[in-house]
């Protein structure tokens, strides 16, 4: 009877840690630095605490796979990171599975990790993992006396002359325009909500109109910077940080008036290892983790006690903590995106800001 | 014996005389018309077997795809199969009845089983389209209801949300409730609805498409001229060279047409804009000063000169191909009984490259219509085209019944213009290479 036992338990033992060692889990991910930055700070711990093999793949957006794999009924994702606006669109069609919160790992002093996190960043779909944001910037060679310091003087081309390039898109560009035009960040969206805050922003627009060059890729207004075609840009802090940081680019971050957004997980309906999408989000999310993925690319981590512990840019010895939207410093002057405000509006603002494109 | 299905049989028999009937027949006495017609349907049949491959082919990825987007354009049941109830509730009360007790009972029931589905978001974004900002009103309400709503249905649905009582709204539900609808199409000709359902113009800074639809044939119109003032000196000069130098210059036009889009577009950036090539050696000459710089690119400017170049080879070839088969005679002779070198190109040269310049044209003009990347990228705000609407309703708005209704029309306007064409000129008459 006793060795019927042993052997039994033996036996389940087995199973057991051939199972654990069968445990996969698929990631997608956005490819390049940012990607790089998943798999460092992310993959390779989570491998090498949990034994559990992750398989990372790319997309140009994650967001569109995740709606065509659980609509074919095919789905092979168990983790994705996407946008916070493509969360929760995906979760608002019933696309992604909940995580419930109380996974998550607790901060360091014993802080719940619902409390931790910036506001926003869980929802019933997704947990934030790092913060990205639209900045202005501006080469510094071209302005010797003042430097341009916000909004205002993003507008101002008497005085900071030289043509601006900005996104083609009625996002962003109509919350900048309110804050130059004197709109506090906590108002602008209450104001844009209102007839006349839109023909507002779209008449501090119209003041430029003539001395923007708009980008649509990412990778163009560094490349417009550097060209001398433009003196100052509104872009994203991740393409201007590496144009000045690894190429040595004389290009200034001007954090007041950012405007902030999130990226994070999600988990599609139907993963095949849900449990380990679990295990790996539960990990990833730590504060030590969010932290050490800051390191590899310049985009905050959304956890309040994670900002202490990032330390130096990977492979130089400058901090790299403020050069993140999320420093405190950097962060009096910003404006958190307003999800609901855009999904309700975006297409309207959208024809609108076309219509006020073409018209010469 | 041979065969009977054999057509050289059957002429065999054919030469072997008619037989008592008068009719010919084959060695095993069935008429010969019977045995023609069998085998060539044979051999019909055979050689449709060798198509078939790419005709399916051609169906599955070309046919269907593009069929089912064109039905997006009038199809979307976002709304429809998602709140069964309520558009129930529409098919049976005409239009102009106020909603009653049932109707918010049935809107009730919808929500929380929408909600309970996580569908609501698809309905939102159906009614969002032809009413903006109402997307969260749907998703806060599927929010509320899911924790269940009391009787009376009206009271408590408005008391989520005082927007549920606009008649304007219940109008968009109304129109929604029917899987068809012709408001994609009414939007993209800068049209809408207003709350009796009738048709209006869009409020006037919304309007923008019809400009755009415009803007894209005028454009294309001047890049397919700019390429036949290029093009044609080029083949002619390509037609009439020797072979081995004529060899040269075709390899110096076939070049860029090798070469990627992007890269052509992106030396076109670095050529004309303000820091570029040809301000900083229009400036060295002293032709401009430096702070009179000329705006080359992102405008329409840009866009005209990057297309005009791109799409050149496109006329060119079809031009070449028939410059060479001209014959030099008929306009020596021509000149020889006293032509000018004008009218002898006017009325002997030119006409005859009319087939080859049909073809360029008509090449050049449907590529440029639905050009997108290069207007993207150097159009600025000026010269952009209705293909770019497009692709932000594909990719941006994910708005892809507008996207197909602006679609259609910009293929409805080709085959039109097609049509004239085939009127005007004759389509027998194009010569592609």
């Amino acid at each position: 009877m006793k060795r019927t036992l042993i052997l039994t338990s033996a036996l389940i033992a087995v199973a057991a840690s051939a199972q654990a060692q069968d445990k996969q889990l698929n990631l997608l991910s956005w490819g390049g630095a940012y990607g790089n930055s998943h798999v460092q700070a992310y993959v390779k711990p989570f491998e090498a605490k949990t034994g559990i093999k992750v398989a990372v793949s790319d997309a140009d957006n994650p967001a569109t796979p995740i709606k065509g794999q659980v609509e074919a009924g095919n789905v092979t994702i168990d983790v994705a990171s996407v946008e916070y606006a493509d969360a929760v669109r995906l979760c608002d069609e019933g696309l992604l599975e909940e995580i419930d919160s109380s996974i998550l790992t607790a901060a360091g002093d014993g802080t719940a990790a619902a409390d931790d996190f910036i506001e926003g960043a869980i929802t019933d779909c997704f947990v934030g993992t790092d913060v990205y944001s639209m900045i202005l910037a501006y080469d510094d060679s071209k302005f010797s006396d003042a430097k341009p310091a916000g909004p205002a003087d993003f507008f101002d081309t008497a005085k900071f002359p030289g043509k601006r390039t900005m996104r083609k898109g009625a996002k962003f560009n109509l919350e900048l325009a309110l804050m130059a035009d004197g709109v506090a960040p906590d108002q602008v969206y209450e104001v844009l909500g209102t007839p006349e805050g839109v023909d507002r922003a779209f008449a501090k627009l119209e003041t430029i109109k003539n001395d923007v060059i708009w980008w649509e890729a990412g990778a163009q207004p560094p490349q417009l910077l550097a060209d001398g075609e433009v003196t100052m840009a509104f872009a994203f802090n991740g393409r201007i940080f590496d144009a000045a940081q690894k190429e040595g680019k004389p290009f200034k971050i001007v954090w007041n008036g950012q405007i902030y957004e999130m990226e994070g997980w999600v988990v599609p309906k139907g993963a095949p290892n849900i449990e380990a999408a679990k295990e790996f989000i539960a990990f990833s999310t730590a504060p030590e983790q969010q932290a050490r993925a800051a390191e590899f690319i310049s985009y905050g981590p959304p956890r309040k006690s994670a900002a202490a512990l990032v330390g130096n840019i990977e492979g130089t010895d400058v901090p790299m903590g403020p050069n993140l939207p999320t420093f405190a410093d950097n962060m009096t002057e910003a404006l958190a995106s307003n999800l609901d405000f855009w999904v309700d509006h975006d297409a309207e603002l959208q024809e609108r800001f076309n219509a006020w494109l073409a018209a010469n | 014996m041979a065969k009977a299905l054999d057509p050289h049989a059957a002429i065999v028999t054919e030469a072997a005389g008619p037989d008592e009937g008068g009719t010919l027949r084959t060695a095993d006495g069935r008429p010969l018309k019977q045995a023609l017609v069998r085998s060539s349907r044979r051999a019909r049949r055979r050689a449709f077997l060798l198509v078939l491959p790419l005709l399916l082919f051609i169906l599955i990825t070309f046919v269907v795809p593009i069929g089912q987007m064109l039905q997006r354009s009038v199809k979307n049941d976002g709304f429809s199969a998602n709140m069964p109830s309520l558009s129930a509730w529409f098919h049976e009360n005409p239009r102009g009845t106020e909603p009653d007790d049932a109707a918010w009972a049935a809107l009730a029931e919808d929500l929380q089983a929408a909600a309970k589905a996580r569908t609501i978001g698809v309905v939102g974004t159906r009614i969002n389209y032809d009413m903006p900002g109402t997307r969260s009103l749907f998703t806060s309400a599927g929010r509320k209801a899911r924790s269940g709503v009391e009787p009376p249905y009206k009271e408590a649905i408005l008391e989520m949300d005082q927007k549920w009582g606009d008649p304007k709204l219940w109008s968009v539900m109304r129109e929604a409730s029917s899987p068809y609808t012709s408001n994609f199409y009414l939007a993209a000709v800068d049209r809408t609805r207003d709350e009796q359902g009738d048709i209006v113009s869009a409020p006037a800074q919304q309007q923008i498409y019809v400009k755009l639809f415009m803007r894209t044939f005028w454009l294309s119109l001047v890049i397919t001229f700019m390429t036949f003032l290029l093009g044609f000196p080029i083949a002619h000069l390509l037609a009439t060279l020797p072979m081995r130098r004529s060899n040269l210059l075709m390899i110096l036009v076939l070049l860029p047409f090798w070469t990627s889009l992007l890269v052509r577009t992106t030396a076109w950036m670095v050529l004309l804009q303000q820091q570029g090539v040809v301000n900083d050696v229009l400036v060295w000459l002293g032709v401009i000063g430096n702070n009179q710089r000329l705006q080359m690119i992102f405008n329409q400017t840009g866009t005209i000169i990057a297309m005009t170049h791109i799409l050149l080879p496109f006329m060119i070839l079809p031009l070449y191909s028939v410059m060479r088969t001209i014959n030099p005679s008929y306009v020596r002779a021509a000149r020889s009984l006293g032509a000018t070198s004008w009218t002898a190109f006017r009325r002997i040269y030119f006409p005859q490259t009319l087939p080859g310049l049909g073809a360029g044209a008509l090449l050049v003009f449907i590529l440029a219509v639905g050009y997108y990347i290069t207007p993207a990228l150097v159009g600025g705000s000026s010269g952009q085209l209705i293909s770019n609407m497009i692709a932000m309703h594909m990719t941006q708005t994910l708005n892809w019944s507008m996207a197909a209704a602006l679609a259609a029309l910009l293929l409805a306007g080709v085959l039109v213009l097609y049509w004239v064409y085939d009127r005007l000129v004759g389509i027998d008459n194009l010569k592609l290479g």
